[in-house]
Parts: structure tokens; sequence; C-alpha cells
């Protein structure tokens, strides 16, 4: 870490993660921790995919490494990861200055505003096997994309009401940046106090990048791989016809039916779906159909979620 | 009178949207003004366009409608009153003015007497009708992609409002819209000027107001001062005097006036050793991903810097930071392309050909490597054509390019620059060892990719360009995928635009027809027909806006015939060069009637004679018609043989004081048969004889 004199050190990536996590706390969000299934992306938590549908507020934050095997470079390349954290926040519904104390969180990070090119640029996500979608910006400071600002749309093919502010940081970018190195396996982590020696992000996780790329773009068992899709979808889809029974269902009945455990095998499938793509196991023309699948069941779970919040709380009335 | 300001501060509005939004927003509020009768004709008006507002000013509005008088005339006299009485049709009538039948006044006109009333329709204040009309207005914005924003409204707009601004002189209007009243506050910019007030006092305050908000609200302002910093930046960071320029990029200027509301520039640099990555990549990793401006030195070729536009001010200091972001970023960005652009080289072009059988075009046309093949075909068709004709064409060099043109979609540098495709591939065989014919071709095969851009350098890159274009349309067509409206997912509008600007404007002349081009595709003469069709309508499109050509010229060219590109653009601008004389205006007018009698005559069943038959000629003006007409053919033809368009039309216009004449003495429609029939004929000739280059009969004449 470069330390330039009279400037206050640059926040370690686990410092970083505090004072964001602390400073949404601060604005009534619950922190939840990481979801310990593999997701692509922040927002395929079901702390966020799920908990956005229906009228009720949430305000949650978490960090959540996310995995994408296609994007592993064998930990060859200082910029891209197989496994990347995002610090994902969710405002439902979005305060009216929201924008605001986003700029306040980077301004708690040790960013002084006044010094940096601040620009906020279209950028509209979506992620089409959910039929989830948003619209919103990504965040640059001075030319270096740090946040995906996004107002959630829709989810699962259904209108949210209210809509959901979303804001994601990408955790390992920002600490590049803050502290000023050029590859990210020289973040520092985190200090020692006592002895002062410094743990970087290389120590922590360079040998997972080297394994799990060689893992997914070598070593996986293409054949298995299909069994544990074909076997994850079976399960799923069993869950999910039981939906239509939901009308017969008792309370107790409804509300301890599965939902969510449908929704970690359908997370299950599309993590072995972006192996077997990595794997370069998926031809284009299998491609559209195996995603289709995929979407089947976790626009399937969206619906039976939303059908149970539903009727739970008509029988609660 | 009062002048009339209204803002409205939105979330940062996508960069793309805001020109449309700004003159939609102006046109809306002049709308309402005009037709409440607020706003006089030819006053001024001016409207601001940032990321986070839009706003109008108009001068000079009324703060009060005027009353207006509305004469309501009932029934006559005669029907009102009977033996001095009054009947229920004036009874009627005096409550649907809403006054006593006494107050009922008589009025003369045309027709009688007849009872009248006159209504006065009081005037409403400026402010009352603005706020009633503004939010219908503001709702009715087009946005090419908006979203819901507040819980249980279904009311979409582009982003989340944020505040309003609607002033008449120094009173506030309340125009309600999302959740907001309209006031006097406006807010500056977020970071250089916070989240404080600013209160404007008058409409005519905006601007300065703003200005000391760290805001430039007038997007040509904007405009001027980035442009005039980055001409400054440049020349300053020229420490050695080779001669830097920043490479002018009207596009990338706009987005950034659009992306800023206090712009300053900065320059940065990067390690000489990139510069050894194609300049094309740099480029695009400079401009569509980093929206930074490439520099140049005297001799045009890249140095190794770029220019920032920030939307901020900083100081030396905050400047230093800022740039040592930037340059950060674009290291890590170029690192990465070189990374691609070497394990690209791996696996040669040719070994990715094959790869091209996993690579989907379309499903239900199969892959890359399929359409490769028709491709190919396609390319030796047209090859084969155009040499007959006696061009020159590289037919090896174009079926190797054809060959290997799609390999690129394979690279990862592609995957990742998905706007390089085409360009990658030239570059990969030029850099492979194949001839600079085969690498041009594949490197413009994309080309034009809009009606700016260029058309293909080399023949053979035309002929590829075109096979590949007119492939996907005739693929598209034959699965029934045409576009409709504004709707058109595979660019089909696109490729044959890209089509009939190439046959247009390629340095050397093409020697193919739009109408061989529809049949080398496709052996559905279904299909062959629709695109027939498309084509001419890309060809009418191309006249009027790449070419400027006005409607009415554009359907007089195309009449005869749209095929043929170049000779279409030429009789079309013939024709516009010549349509301002007053014999040609004439004679067009003239043969706009021939074509009316013709057709009404047909309309009755009575057929024009076989030919004209000099003997039944007995009028001496249409024998002087005929006879002139007949000279003029021989000299058209010839003139029209040369495509000296222009000469030919001047010719035909010199018929005028014989159209005149015969119109004014000869009755076609005859009472003998045989004498109209054969004036019919007559007609008929004229017509066939001088409407080859332009039917004038669709030419609309002022006035």
């Amino acid at each position: 870490m470069t330390e330039i004199a009279g400037k206050k050190r640059a926040l370690t990536f686990q410092e970083l993660l505090f004072t964001l996590q602390r400073f949404w706390a601060d604005r009534g969000c619950v922190l939840q921790q990481p979801y310990d299934v593999e997701v692509g992306a922040g927002t395929m938590s079901p702390d966020t995919f799920l908990r956005v549908l229906g009228p009720k507020p949430v305000r949650i934050a978490y960090a959540q490494p996310s995995r994408r095997p296609a994007d592993g470079r064998y930990g060859e390349n200082p910029n891209r990861l197989f496994r990347h954290t995002q610090l994902q926040v969710i405002l439902k519904p979005p305060p009216v200055r929201i924008q605001e104390m986003y700029l306040e969180s980077l301004v708690a990070i040790g960013i002084d505003l006044k010094e940096h090119d601040i620009k906020f640029e279209e950028d509209n996500w979506e992620w089409p096997v959910g039929g989830a979608w948003g619209v919103g910006w990504q965040v640059m400071l001075d030319g270096l994309e740090i946040t995906q600002f996004t107002y959630f749309q829709q989810c699962g093919g259904m209108d949210l009401d209210p809509i959901c502010g979303e804001i994601t940081y990408g955790l390992e970018r920002i600490a590049g940046f803050l502290q000023d190195v050029d590859s990210i396996y020289d973040i520092v982590w985190a200090v020692e106090p006592d002895t002062g020696r410094k743990v970087t992000y290389g120590e922590m996780r360079l040998a997972e990048e080297e394994q799990f790329s060689a893992y997914s773009f070598d070593y996986a068992d293409v054949g298995r791989l299909w069994e544990h899709l074909n076997s994850y979808e079976a399960e799923c889809l069993g869950l999910l016809s039981q939906v239509k029974d939901f009308g017969e269902m008792d309370v107790l009945k409804l509300k301890r039916f599965p939902v969510l455990g449908a929704y970690e095998l359908a997370l299950k499938c599309s993590h072995l779906f972006n192996l077997l793509d990595a794997r370069g196991a998926i031809s284009v023309t299998e491609r559209v159909g195996v995603m289709a699948r995929i979407r089947t069941l976790v626009v399937g779970v969206a619906k039976a979620y939303a059908a149970q919040g539903e009727r739970v709380s008509e029988l609660a009335s | 009178m009062a002048d009339f300001l209204f803002e409205i501060g939105l979330e940062e509005v996508p960069a793309r949207m805001i020109a449309g939004a700004q003159a939609e927003l102006e046109q809306r509020v002049v709308k309402i003004l005009e037709r409440e009768r607020l706003m006089r004709s030819g006053a001024g008006t001016k409207s601001f366009a940032t990321p986070r507002r839009l706003a109008v000013w108009v001068e000079g509005v009324a703060e009060q409608q005027e009353d207006v008088a509305e004469e309501l005339v009932g029934p006559s006299v005669k029907v009102a009153y009977k033996d001095g009485v009054a009947t229920p049709a004036a009874v009627a009538f005096a409550k649907k003015a809403g006054v006593e039948v006494a107050a009922l006044k008589t009025i003369t006109n045309a027709k009688g007497e007849y009872l009248a009333a006159t209504l006065v329709k009081a005037g409403r204040e400026a402010a009352e009708v603005i706020a009633a009309e503004m939010p219908k207005e503001l709702a009715g914005i087009y946005w090419a992609k908006n979203m819901y924003w507040r819980a249980g409204r279904p009311e979409r707009f582009v982003r989340p409002v944020r505040w309003m601004v609607a002033m008449l002189g120094e009173k506030t209007v309340p125009v309600e819209f999302g959740g907001y009243v309209a006031g006097s506050v406006t807010y500056g910019h977020r970071v250089l000027f916070g989240e404080k007030e600013i209160v404007l006092k008058a409409p005519g305050d905006y601007e300065d107001a703003l200005l000391g908000g760290f805001v430039i609200a007038d997007v040509e302002v904007r405009r001027q001062r980035i442009r005039k910093a980055l001409d400054k930046v440049t020349r300053a960071g020229d420490l050695k005097g080779s001669g830097l320029r920043w490479r002018e990029d009207h596009e990338l200027v706009d987005k950034l006036t659009q992306l800023t509301e206090w712009p300053s520039v900065l320059m940065g640099g990067f390690e000489k050793e990139y510069l050894a990555l194609p300049e094309e990549v740099l480029v695009t990793v400079m401009r569509d991903h980093q929206n930074y401006f490439a520099v140049e030195d005297k001799s045009g070729k890249l140095a190794p810097h770029f220019l920032a536009v920030l939307n901020t001010e900083a100081d030396e200091a905050g400047v230093a930071v800022i740039r040592h972001g930037n340059e950060r970023v674009l290291r890590a960005r170029f690192n990465d392309a070189r990374f691609f652009w070497e394990f690209d080289q791996r696996v040669p072009l040719n070994e990715r050909c094959m790869l091209l059988e996993n690579v989907t075009f379309q499903k239900d046309l199969g892959s890359y490597a399929v359409k490769t093949g028709k491709v190919r075909k396609a390319a030796a068709a047209l090859a084969g054509r155009v040499v007959e004709r006696g061009l020159e064409v590289d037919v090896l060099a174009l079926d190797h390019a054809a060959r290997l043109a799609k390999a690129d979609l394979t690279a990862e540098l592609v995957k990742e620059f998905t706007e390089l495709q085409g360009v990658v591939g030239g570059l990969y065989a030029r850099a492979q060892g194949f001839p600079a014919a085969v690498g041009d071709a594949i490197y413009d095969q994309y080309k034009p990719e809009s009606m700016e851009d260029g058309v293909p350098r080399t023949t053979e890159g035309a002929l590829l360009a075109i096979a590949d274009k007119a492939d996907t349309i005739a693929g598209m067509f034959g699965l029934g995928l045409e576009p409709t409206g504004s709707k058109d997912p595979f660019a089909l509008r696109r490729a044959a635009n890209g089509i009939v600007k190439i046959l247009a404007e390629t340095k050397v002349t093409l020697p193919l027809k739009l109408d061989e081009i529809a049949e080398m595709g496709s052996y559905d003469a279904a299909v062959v027909a629709k695109m027939r069709g498309f084509f001419a309508e890309r060809l009418e499109f191309y006249l009027k806006e790449a070419r400027g050509q006005a409607y009415d010229v554009v359907k007089a060219a195309l009449a005869a015939g749209a095929s043929d590109v170049r000779d279409a653009v030429a009789r079309a601008e013939a024709v516009t060069a010549v349509r301002g004389s007053d014999d040609f205006v004439a004679v067009s007018s003239a043969f706009k009637r021939m074509k009316n009698i013709l057709s009404q005559a047909r309309e009755k069943g009575i057929s024009a004679a076989r030919g004209v038959d000099a003997a039944l000629l007995t009028e001496p003006t249409e024998r002087a018609l005929a006879d002139r007409s007949a000279e003029l053919a021989d000299r058209v033809y010839t003139l029209r043989a040369e495509k000296s368009y222009r000469a030919a039309l001047e010719e035909i216009a010199t018929l005028r004081p014989q159209v005149d004449a015969f119109f004014e003495a000869v009755m076609v429609m005859a009472p003998d048969e045989a004498v109209r029939a054969n004036r019919l004929a007559l007609l008929e000739k004229v017509l066939g004889d001088f409407s080859g280059i332009a039917d004038f009969s669709e030419i609309v004449i002022a006035g």
C-alpha cells in the first residue's frame, strides 16, 4: 500500500467492508451474512431476489461473494477474478435522498468528493433468467466503475410495487482504488496491529483463484455436472409442482412449504450451468434451451414465493 | 406580461435521451401557451438541459387570458316568434345561450333575419391554466426507457423527479407532478455546490443563478466550453512541440456535454508500449469504454495520451489525483486488451472457421458456418456479374475473405469489444500473413454501419459486405421476420440501407442492380419480390435522408426505375436542378393533365389507338405537338443514353409552347371515336417518350 505523507492511510479491505456495513447499518439496514450457496451476483441472493417481491419494506445489506467461473484467469490477470465480493444494499422503497446517501457512503470510506470526478452514467441491469430488470447507472469515479446503482423494476416477471433501490459496490475495485494498487492481489486485506504485518488479498485468495480456474476450465467432469444439473432441476420442479395446492393448505403447512429450498436448488442449477459453460460444454444451440430450463425454475420460485406470501397474509387476516 | 420559466429536476437522465426530451418539453410548453392564447406568436423561447434538469423559458407570457366574445346564431325570426310571442324554439335557444329571451338580439345575414346572442367567455389566469395543463404534458413526454418510481402509482418516468420550478414573473405557478409542487427553488451541482437551495427571484435569473451553483444550463455553451478546453489542454500538454491534436469526435463531445453540468478537461498519458496494439483497439477502449478522446501527433499517428472530460473543476492537486485514477483504469483496460490479443493469436483464423459450427447465427438459419457457405456463394455470383461487365475483381481474395469473415466471432477480443467484430478479423488476417485484399475486405465487411459511416474501401470489400447483408435479409425474410413499424430487431433496414449506400458511393462504380442482389440470396420468388420492395423503400429513404431530395422528386425519379441506385441518384438530382424553371413546371403540370385524361378514359373503357396515325391529326396544334415531340424524343433518348439527364430534362422543358397550345386548342375527348383514340395515343406516346428519367406527374407544383 502506498502511504502518501500527510494523507490518511487508505482503508484495508476489511476496514472498507466494516465502514460500509456500519454506514448502512446506521441508516437502518439489517446486516445479513453472505448467502452460502454459489451465486453469480449479489442480486441472486434470496435477500435481494425474493425480498424485493411484495409490499413489505426492506432495508438490508450484505457482502456477497459472487462466482463467475468463466471469468477466472488462473490468478494471472491482475483485474479479473472468478470470485469477487459485492456489497449489496437493498432499500425498499428507496428513500428520496438515496443518491445523496450513497455519495455520503463514499465520503465515509475516505473519498473526498471535491477531489474526484463522479458521474452517473446510464447502465440498466437485467437478469433475463430471473425475469428481473431495472434501470439505473454505473457510478464512475475518476473513470472507474465502482458501483452499479439500480432501481429494480421487475422480478420473476412481476412488476414490483413498491420498487426497490439496489446499490452494489464492487469491493475489490474500490479497495484497489483507495489503496492505489495495480493488482487486486496486492490489496491489503488486514494489518496485524502488533506486528504491523500486512495480509494481502493474494495471500488470502490467490490459491483459490488458481485452483478454481483450473477446476472450471480443465478438471470439472462434464458428464457429472450434467447429472447434478438434471437432478437438482428435477427436485426443484418436484417442489414447484406442489405450488398449485397452496389453496388447500392450512396456514402452518403453507408457511412451512419450502419455497426457499426450491430457490437453493434453482441457484445450484444456475451455477452448474455457469460451470458447464466455462468448461466449454454447452454449444450455442443448447445454450438457449438450458437457459430456458433454469428460467422456468427461477421465475417459478419467484411466483411461488409471491403466492405464498399473499396467501399467508390472506389466511392471517 | 411576464416571462415564464419551468424546470424539472431529475436524477441523472441518460445522456442519449436528453436532447430529445429538451426539445419535446419546449414544444409542449409552447403548445399549451399558444393554444391557451397566452403567448404571442414570435415570442422568444429558450430551453436548457443538463443531466439533472430540463428547463424552458418563454418571453412575455400573458398573465391572464383575454375574454373572448363568441356570437351564437339561433333560429330565424320567423320561426322564433308567432304573433309576437316567443315560440319554444326561441326559448330553447335563449336557454342554450344562458340569457333571457328578451336579451336576444336580431341579426341579418345572407339567409334573412335571425336571433343571436353574444357570449363572453371569461379569460382565466395563466397560472391556473398552466397548473392544469402542465402535468399532462409532462406525463406525455416520450422516453426510450422509463421506470415506475412511486409506490402504488401507475405513472412511469425516465428517472425520479426531485424538484420543479414554475414561475410566471416573480410568482410561482403551483404545477403538481410526481408528488412535487413547483416552486422557485432549484439546485446546483451535486458535488461543487451540494444540496443548498438556490432561490430564484424571477425567470430571467435562471442561467446566472445556476452558474453561481456551478451549473451551465445552456447545452451549447457547455459544448463550446468542452471543445475549447479540449483544444487548450491538448496544446498545453504538447511539451515537445509534436503538434498534438485531439481526435475530433462529435458524438463523444455530445455525449459528454450531456454527462456534465460543469465540465473541465484533463490530459492523461499511458505507456508507449501499448501503442504496439492496433490503433482501433486502443481507440475503442478509450472512446467506447472510458469516454476518452484519443490524441494524435502531427502525422495523424496515435500519441500515448488521452483526454478525459470531468464533471467538476479541481485545483492542480485535485487534477493530479483524478488523472492518476483515470490512468490507472486505462492501463488495466489496455492490459486486458493486450491479454486477449495475444491469447487470440494462438488459434489462427483458419482454425477458427471450424469453430463457427458451434456459433449460432439464427436458430432456424443455423450456424455461422452455414452462413459463411451461403455468403461465399453469393459473393462469387456477384463477382461473376461485375467481372462480366468489365470490372476487375480479385476473385480469389474475395472468396478467401468470405470464408474467414466471421472467424473473429470466436476471438476473445471480439467477445470483450463486440463493436470491433470484422475489424479484429481484418487485423488478425493481416497479422497472419494474408494478402491485404483479404484483410481489408474482412475489416470492412460490416461497413457502412450507419448513414454517416464510410463504405468499404475496395471492390472485394464492397462485394463481401453486400453479399453478407443480402444473405441476412434473405434469410430473415424467408422466415417471415421482416421489420415492422419501429421494430427491426435484426437491423435489416440498416443492412439494406448499407447495400444502397455501397452501390451509390463506392469509389469504383459497381455495375450491380438492387433487383439482381435481391435475386442473389434466395431462389424463393415471394422472398425476392419482398426484397425488391424493401430495397426500393430503402433507396427512397437514402435519396431523402442522405441526398436531401424532396419527396415528390424521389417519387418521380423512382417511378422511372428503382433498381439502379447510381442512376436513380443522378435522375433525382437532375430533376431537382431543373424543377424551378417555369417551362419545366408548365410541362410537368401538362404531363399530369395528360396522365389524368388517360386514366379517366381508361376508367370509362375508352382506349387509345395502337399507334399515332398522322392522317388523323386534324388540328394544327396537335400536329405541332406530334412533330415537335418526335423530334425531341430522338435527342432525349441520346442524352439519356449518355446519362446527361439534366440536359435531357432541359430539352423536354422546351416542349412547353406545343403542350400549352395543344391543351388550349384541342379537345382530347373528341366525339369522333377514331380522332379521340388517336389523340389518346398521342398523349400516351408523349408520356412514354419523356418519362424515362422521372415521372413528372409526381412533381408537386407550389402555389
